[in-house]
């Protein structure tokens, strides 16, 4: 067996056994990726020095496939194969986009998949896939700046990201052949980033306003610990919204009628936009509009501007006081209040939260770049290049899951804000006579009627015994794990019979596609999917033997000596097969393994829970 | 509930370190919560084998579990009725005191008018944080009930559990409210 370097807890990796990690802000404009580098989070540039990569990528019929800058320059000249913004696609149904979006900019299919795709000339296209080739490309960056492959990645969403969205993130990363250790929120990230754990303990406060949506997150920070608390948004509220009330304000001022005059209207909203970032650091802008042969001229200054986005601000304070009721946190509790988000340059937004939350919001960090250092700083500490009692982040589920029930009404297993991993259970009954079968709609959202939530999947249990109505017993389990992602299972009680789902979002992508993905983007496909299988089946095998080998060297005492002896030989079996090349007598051996073990496994866990414990046992002080 | 599939046997206060009562001090509460997710937190366990982690998201969700109801006066109160051995019946009709009714049918009247008030918003605040005061009347009734449960009238906990309910009903119509005035904005 391998001999083993076991670290003392609390002792950080040697320089050269620095495993390297990288955080990735998968963004819906811009996109980036950072690492710790010597004890410092830092962006990652290009070859070219540029931090940002635009979430553009360009298809061409010779299957050559542009991402960033060099895909930006067919924005205008080949529209229909240049995709951008696909994050506002992620994890979406066609019929979601299409009432989201006012017009479309692509030509969606419907093919047989429920993943909607985007038709191009190198062929339709999932934005899971689009979202894979820009991963792709911020690893290829990652690797070749820091000199070797990446051990993991942790890719930030937004708070607000229901399940469907986060499960496409997190497909897309495994497209790129990426190993997501972990979904990171952004607003969290922020917090990280800005280094609040190394403060004094309190409350923060996180408004994240983008381009195109909002969320507010509370958060509690003690002793490095950050607990999220409370999250709230507006997924259709942003700096896109500044921009159209300008737009109006313009066509209203210069009683300009566009009609369907596509050009006239983007014209006016570039220059809206212009003006609006123009007023963050003067009085005064001025728009010029090109309009039948004359120049259309018009001031705006900052009351001006103000007075127009006012209502628009006051939409984002709704969502910040549902946040801190939930959190059950006073406004004065409030410690630190983080900017992010574009939009957040806004020196009006900054005034108004300022005065919201009655002290100055932090804005030193870039709000581009500071989600991307946050998650680079978690995945440094996620891949274990940091002691033990460092950074953890706690997050929760931010909107409420739950099952569709009779009359078109949602009973919510799961509330929103309830901390993640998570598992909770509920029982139901069948309402007819005999009924074998049951189905169930996963649906995520707060409001009361299925039709206003959003729907996550479909399953049915099949097998019920024919009982009398009201008397079979289906107990329905949901379980949220640490990436916010939903599993949800089903199981008759009085017979045993289980439904064997694992709900995969209506709008995802199934496992049967992602492996068919896979090959079609490898040359050799089988071949190369077969050794690929077998490589990760390796070092899965190596990593549970020197684990357990490590394991039993610590903690052996724990077993009795029959337990040892069973946990010995299949140790040996895998240990056995694991330098072969047959994938299945690996996987047997794995799982056999896995079967002696988990009692070994259980024990160490608990014995971790005491060893937490000890100390703050209060019976002991008091007795 | 989710308890079922693992070796955890104390309950939630023994969890905890805490002694089953109504008043826990909530530092204690929320430091050890924190010390617990340390150990068994599935990020601690980013790079270990899959049954390990699965091991540890299971911990983590009963740890997660416990702290909520732990965390929650309400549930907190019902879980304790519950250690004595009494089931309480969510579906009861209980029979509630003239004085509570009468509050609760001013809330609710102040609720359906909110949506045609000049500033719907500051009403539904004003309903929200008057829902606020009523709860944390409740709870002082029901600390004193449960602070030793041995001693406890269970009878009496219970009624002030159903007032509570009351009280969750109207905070939830009231958050639809909210729901839709945000979207309506």
């Amino acid at each position: 067996m391998a001999l083993l370097q076991i670290s003392e807890p609390g002792q950080a990796t040697k320089p050269h056994e620095r495993k390297l990690a990288a955080g990735i802000d998968l963004g819906t404009t811009n996109s980036l990726v950072a690492s710790v580098r010597s004890g410092q989070a830092s962006i990652l540039p290009d070859v070219n020095g540029e931090e940002l990569l635009p979430s553009i990528v360009h298809y061409s019929a010779d299957a050559d496939i542009k991402v960033g800058s060099a895909a930006k320059k067919y924005k205008i000249t080949d529209p229909l194969n240049t995709i951008s913004s696909v994050k506002r696609y992620m994890g979406r149904s066609l019929d979601d986009i299409k009432s989201k979006e006012s017009s479309l900019h692509y030509d969606f299919v419907e093919i047989d998949s429920a993943v909607p795709r985007i038709q191009t000339i190198a062929g339709a296209v999932s934005a899971i896939e689009v979202s894979a080739n820009i991963l792709s490309v911020l690893k290829e960056r990652a690797q070749l700046t820091l000199g070797d492959e990446l051990v993991g990645v942790v890719i930030t969403v937004p708070a607000y990201f229901d399940d469907a969205q986060r499960q496409a993130t997190k497909d897309a990363g495994k497209l790129a052949g990426l190993n997501v250790l972990r979904l990171l929120n952004e607003p969290t990230a922020a917090a990280v980033a800005y280094g609040l754990d190394k403060g004094s303990d309190g409350v923060i406060a996180v408004y994240d306003l983008g381009g195109g949506t909002f969320d507010i997150s509370i958060l509690r920070v003690t002793k490095g610990v950050f607990e999220v608390l409370a999250t709230a948004g507006d997924t259709a509220l942003g700096g896109d919204d500044f921009d159209h009330a300008i737009t109006e304000w313009v066509k209203e001022q210069l009683e300009l009628s566009v009609n369907n005059d596509k050009s006239l209207n983007n014209q006016i909203i570039s220059a809206a936009c212009q003006a609006k970032q123009q007023l963050t650091t003067e009085q005064i802008a001025t728009i010029n509009i090109e309009h039948s042969g004359k120049t259309l001229t018009l001031n705006i200054d900052r009351d001006q501007f103000n007075s127009l986005i006012d209502p628009l601000i006051k939409k984002t304070l709704m969502p910040c006081r549902r946040a801190l009721r939930d959190a059950d946190v006073e406004l004065e509790d409030v410690t630190a209040v983080v900017m992010v988000g574009g939009s957040t340059r806004v020196l009006r937004v900054r005034d108004k939260v300022g005065e919201h939350f009655k002290q100055d919001p932090m804005v030193d960090i870039n709000p581009d770049t500071v989600v991307a250092i946050g998650a680079a700083i978690q995945a440094d500490v996620l891949v274990g290049n940091k002691s033990e009692d460092d950074l953890l982040l706690l997050d929760i589920v931010p909107l409420s899951l739950g099952l569709e029930t009779m009359g078109n009404l949602v009973e919510k297993i799961i509330p929103r804000n309830t901390t993640i991993p998570v598992a909770r259970a509920q029982e139901f009954t069948t309402y007819k006579d005999g009924q074998t079968a049951m189905s169930m709609h996963v649906v995520q959202g707060e409001r009361e009627l299925v039709s206003d939530c959003r729907s996550l999947g479909r399953f049915s249990l099949k097998g019920i015994p024919p009982l009398v109505a009201g008397s079979a017993r289906i107990r329905v389990t949901f379980e949220v794990d640490a990436d916010g992602l939903l599993h949800v299972s089903a199981r008759e009680e009085t017979t045993g019979v289980e439904s064997g789902i694992e709900v995969k979002p209506s709008y995802g992508l199934t496992d049967t596609e992602i492996e068919k993905m896979l090959i079609d983007s490898m040359e050799h496909a089988e071949e190369d999917v077969a050794a690929r299988m077998l490589h990760e089946q390796q070092v899965e095998a190596n990593r549970v033997i020197e684990a357990l080998a490590a394991a039993l060297e610590d903690d052996g005492n724990m077993l009795s000596v029959e337990e040892r002896q069973l946990i010995d030989i299949a140790a040996e079996n895998l240990v056995a097969v694991v330098t072969g090349t047959d994938n299945r007598a690996i996987k047997n051996a794995m799982q056999e393994l896995d079967k002696v073990a988990e009692v070994f496994v259980s024990r160490r866990m608990d014995s971790n829970i005491r060893k937490a414990m000890a100390g703050h046992n209060v019976d002991e002080f008091e007795t | 509930m989710s308890s079922a599939k693992s070796g955890l046997t104390q309950n939630h206060f023994e969890l905890f370190s805490l002694n089953v009562s109504f008043d826990i001090d909530s530092k204690q509460l929320s430091d050890n919560f924190r010390a617990l997710q340390q150990a068994v937190h599935p990020d601690r366990f980013a790079n270990a084998s899959d049954q390990e982690r699965r091991i540890s998201v299971q911990r983590a969700a009963q740890i997660n579990e416990a702290h909520q109801v732990l965390k929650s006066p309400q549930r907190r109160a019902r879980y304790i009725i519950e250690l004595q051995g009494v089931v309480f019946d969510d579906q009861a009709n209980p029979v509630m005191e003239p004085m509570f009714l009468m509050q609760q049918m001013e809330l609710r009247e102040g609720l359906s008018d909110v949506k045609s008030k000049p500033d719907p918003e500051a009403a539904l605040d004003k309903i929200l944080s008057d829902l606020k005061v009523s709860r944390s009347e409740v709870i002082s009734k029901l600390s004193a009930q449960l602070s030793e449960p041995e001693n406890a009238d269970l009878d009496q906990a219970s009624q002030l559990m159903h007032e509570l309910q009351f009280l969750d009903k109207l905070q939830s119509e009231s958050e639809l409210i909210e729901e839709e005035l945000m979207d309506n904005l």
